[in-house]
């Protein structure tokens, strides 16, 4: 009885969340049972599994009717990519005046002026507030979970931070920890730390690291939060009769939740390269002393603020083949880790 | 399910990269629907002849905010009321790296201003970028408008001077740093004038630090490198770049920057910042309220700014003009201006250009040079403008403004005292801002982040070479 209303709520619960990757990981633990019924009435209501071949009256409706898309892609996609990889090549002054032929001219300024150190910057960035904001938004989660009726009021307060815009919470966050002014500088100062972000680039840079994740946890923690509730509460139940604690989020849930969390490790890295900005910008300007200098900020710098659209040009292609390199990288590590059925 | 999966993400991946592509291949254009707006009303009267009625619009784009912006639509308006053939429209564009980066934007687009205000480490940058601006020696020729290098002050006129000695822009806006200091805190701690080398300096603040004033000097914070590195070199009389600053060629140009005497100083305020003598909190923060509420004692400061300390020193302060090295036989030279001057922009509608020449007529004229000297913190910037000045006996009771106009006529210029003249030198500037900032926070020794500024500093230079060899 008590297990028949489990499951009941795990169905309910597993479509309500619409997470169709993980609404089957359990063949291995074998309580599929009644689960099978409730995927093929909801696949029902969705699309058909099986294609009908569509017939059109004439050829030209189908390419009037994927025009909008094809025009969209090439406006906003591949002409301004072309542009950019036209640019690459092209050496002119601030003014677009004399523009010549520079061949890889341009690519190797990108790579001398402290690339490596963006780099750097980068990677650490990302590292550091992709694993802490997941880590926190799976925490959060899990927490919020185990909690009673409040649960809704959790959700709604944890989930805010990411309702504010990176330019909002840049500017209340240099409020906090304006050195002289600041409530949250003084709270550092008073516990022995000579806080300066203007001048320290370590303070700088943790600055920075410290928004983002507060912004990105809240994020995470949607996903974290849609991901556990879609794991059925039988399969929970079932492992508490073996293990608890720690054995049974190792064992059990962490890898039911395989799926979000490659879903949202791919969102914080991409984040973390790409969307970081409006922060950087508001806080520091990549300083002091270039210690906040990503490579987005310094594709920002050199395009925008200094106008060497060649230089920026090839900054953008460098950026290109390493985010792809990395999702290469990415996609083949977690294969062999994620479990969708 | 998988691979499909992945197949999605890489395409989203790509697409991100494309918007970010987008966002980088138009530059121009991302300003274009912002400009376009003031362009509109550019062109709009060309179909009209210039009269009374329907006058032509000059737009000018500035860096003047506040009451600097008021007092220059001040003199737009006195213009605008002077004649009816033109209507002279000023818009406030944002600080000064922004007016110059718009500029370019604009200009690409070809929806650049009539006159656009490019401040001084800008001046390199649009000089050799020629086809861009109209000459304004030629403008004024070409409209039988008397106008010649030699109606400038000496410091602004070798400022922006090209190869010719003829002047491409024309000056406005000059300012020179000079020391302000706090009358009351100094008289604390028993000292009665302010100091004239940097070793006095040090000896003050350690007699300031004894009556509990802790900051003894703070520096200009957008403008740090420009007050204790290029404005440092012209006063001492030091090399600040080969080619003569810059002057001579473009080409194989490189930074003087690790010269001993530019070590010392920095390494002088990086060991005063140690000990809490010297504050300046990166280029995003002023420094004017640590001297107008009294934290730091003495400031670095433009002399444009003594009208904003006016308004907010509730203590009596005084200007000295800045220290010198101790025991150098160049010192003191002389200084430059900073600031800015006008530039005409090229490919507008013929019948605007009579315009721009009698409006900068208007502004070089002894009346207005006189009115916004007056009531900025500015020099006169024509030898008319000073002498009309001096008549008035507006220096008599205004000390305080004769300071800095001492400074840029103390010595006539040597090779290394004309100015700076680096392309892209706001590039080379945010280098070098980075290197105090590391000195400063203790993070390098003086040494090492010049050393480190120079060669990222020589590289910009070498960019705009190529750039500009064409």
């Amino acid at each position: 009885m008590t297990i028949n209303a489990s499951e009941k709520s795990a169905i309910s619960s597993g479509t309500e969340a619409g997470f169709t990757p993980s609404e089957e990981p359990t063949t291995e633990l074998g309580v599929k049972t009644s689960r099978k019924s409730s995927r093929r009435s909801t696949s029902s209501t969705g699309t058909p599994s099986n294609f009908l071949p569509v017939s059109f009256p004439n050829k030209f409706l189908p390419l009037l009717l994927i025009l909008p898309e094809v025009l969209v892609v090439a406006v906003f996609f591949i002409w301004p990519s072309a542009q950019a990889i036209y640019q690459s090549t092209i050496q002119s002054n601030a003014f677009g005046l004399g523009s010549k032929f520079a061949g890889l001219a341009n690519f190797k300024a990108a790579l001398a002026s402290g690339y490596t150190r963006s780099l750097t910057i980068t990677a650490i960035f990302t590292l550091v507030t992709t694993v802490v904001s997941m880590a926190i938004g799976l925490l959060l989660a899990m927490q919020v979970e185990q909690t009673g009726r409040f649960r809704p009021i959790y959700r709604t307060l944890f989930i805010w931070s990411y309702a504010v815009p990176g330019a909002v919470a840049g500017t209340i966050w240099l409020f906090l920890f304006e050195p002289k002014i600041g409530p949250g500088a003084k709270l550092l100062q008073s516990m022995g730390i000579h806080w300066n972000f203007a001048l320290s680039g370590s303070q700088a840079f943790t600055l920075i690291c410290a928004m983002t994740i507060w912004q990105q946890c809240a994020y995470n923690y949607i996903f974290f939060s849609a991901g556990l509730q879609a794991i059925p509460a039988n399969v929970i139940e079932a492992a508490g009769l073996d293990c608890k604690g720690w054995q049974k989020f190792k064992y059990i849930i962490f890898p039911l939740l395989s799926p979000t969390t490659l879903f949202v490790l791919i969102l914080d890295v991409l984040s973390a390269l790409f969307g970081s900005f409006s922060v950087i910008d508001i806080v520091s300007q990549g300083g002091p002393g270039g210690s906040t200098t990503t490579l987005v900020y310094a594709l920002y710098r050199d395009g925008f603020q200094n106008g060497d659209v060649g230089l920026a040009g090839a900054e953008t292609l460098l950026l290109f083949v390493l985010s792809a390199i990395l999702l290469l990288l990415q996609s083949r590590i977690t294969r062999r880790r994620v479990h969708y059925r | 399910m998988l691979s499909q999966s992945n197949k999605k993400k890489t395409t989203a991946l790509i697409a991100s990269l494309g918007f970010l592509a987008a966002a980088c291949g138009s530059t121009a254009s991302a300003t274009t629907s912002t400009v376009a707006k003031s362009t509109t009303t550019t062109t709009e009267p060309l179909t009209g002849n210039a009269n009374a009625s329907n006058p032509i619009t000059i737009t000018v784009w500035t860096a003047f905010s506040g009451v600097l912006g008021q007092t220059f639509n001040n003199l737009v308006d006195q213009f605008n009321a002077s004649q009816g053939n033109y209507k002279v429209v000023a818009v406030y564009k944002g600080p000064y790296a922004t007016v110059l980066a718009d500029t370019i934007a604009a200009y690409k687009a070809n929806a650049a201003p009539n006159i656009t205000q490019i401040f001084d480490a800008g001046t390199a940058t649009i000089m050799d970028a020629q086809g861009a601006y109209v000459p304004v020696y030629k403008l004024m020729k070409e409209n039988n408008i008397p106008f010649s290098t030699s109606e400038f002050i000496g410091g602004a006129a070798s400022y922006y001077e090209n190869n010719q000695g003829n002047l491409d822009s024309m000056p406005f806006n000059s300012s020179t740093p000079v020391l302000y200091y706090n009358k009351t805190e100094l008289a604390n701690a028993g000292i009665t004038t302010p100091p004239a080398t940097w070793s006095q300096v040090q000896a003050d603040a350690d007699l300031l630090a004894q009556k509990g004033q802790k900051c003894a000097l703070t520096s200009s914070g957008a403008y740090v490198m420009w007050t204790d590195l290029e404005e440092f070199a012209m006063w001492n009389g030091l090399q600040y770049a080969t080619n003569n600053n810059g002057y001579s060629s473009i080409n194989n140009v490189s930074l003087n920057i690790t010269a001993q005497p530019f070590v010392d100083h920095m390494a002088m305020l990086g060991s005063m910042a140690q000990k809490g003598e010297y504050v300046w909190n990166g280029t995003s923060t002023s420094t004017v309220p640590l001297f107008t509420n009294g934290t730091c004692a003495m400031y670095e400061q433009s002399s444009a700014s003594l009208t904003t300390i006016a308004a907010g020193a509730q203590f009596p302060f005084g200007v000295a003009p800045l220290p010198t090295v101790d025991g150098s036989n160049s010192a003191p030279q002389n200084t430059v201006v900073g600031g800015a001057s006008m530039w005409v922009m090229a490919g507008q509608p013929s019948n605007t250009y009579a315009g721009d020449a009698q409006f900068l007529q208007f502004l070089k004229s002894p009346t207005t040079q006189s009115y916004w000297a007056s009531h900025t913190g500015y020099v006169p910037v024509t030898k008319a403008g000073s002498q009309l000045l001096g008549q008035q006996n507006f220096y008599a009771s205004h000390p305080n403004d004769l300071v800095a106009v001492n400074e840029l006529n103390n010595k006539p210029p040597t090779a290394y005292s004309k100015g700076i003249r680096l392309g892209y030198l706001p590039e080379v500037r945010a280098v070098e801002a980075s290197a105090i900032a590391d000195i400063l926070s203790g993070k390098q020794t003086a040494q090492a982040a010049l050393a480190s500024a120079r060669t990222q500093g020589n590289a910009i230079l070498q960019q705009f070479a190529a750039q500009y060899n064409g």
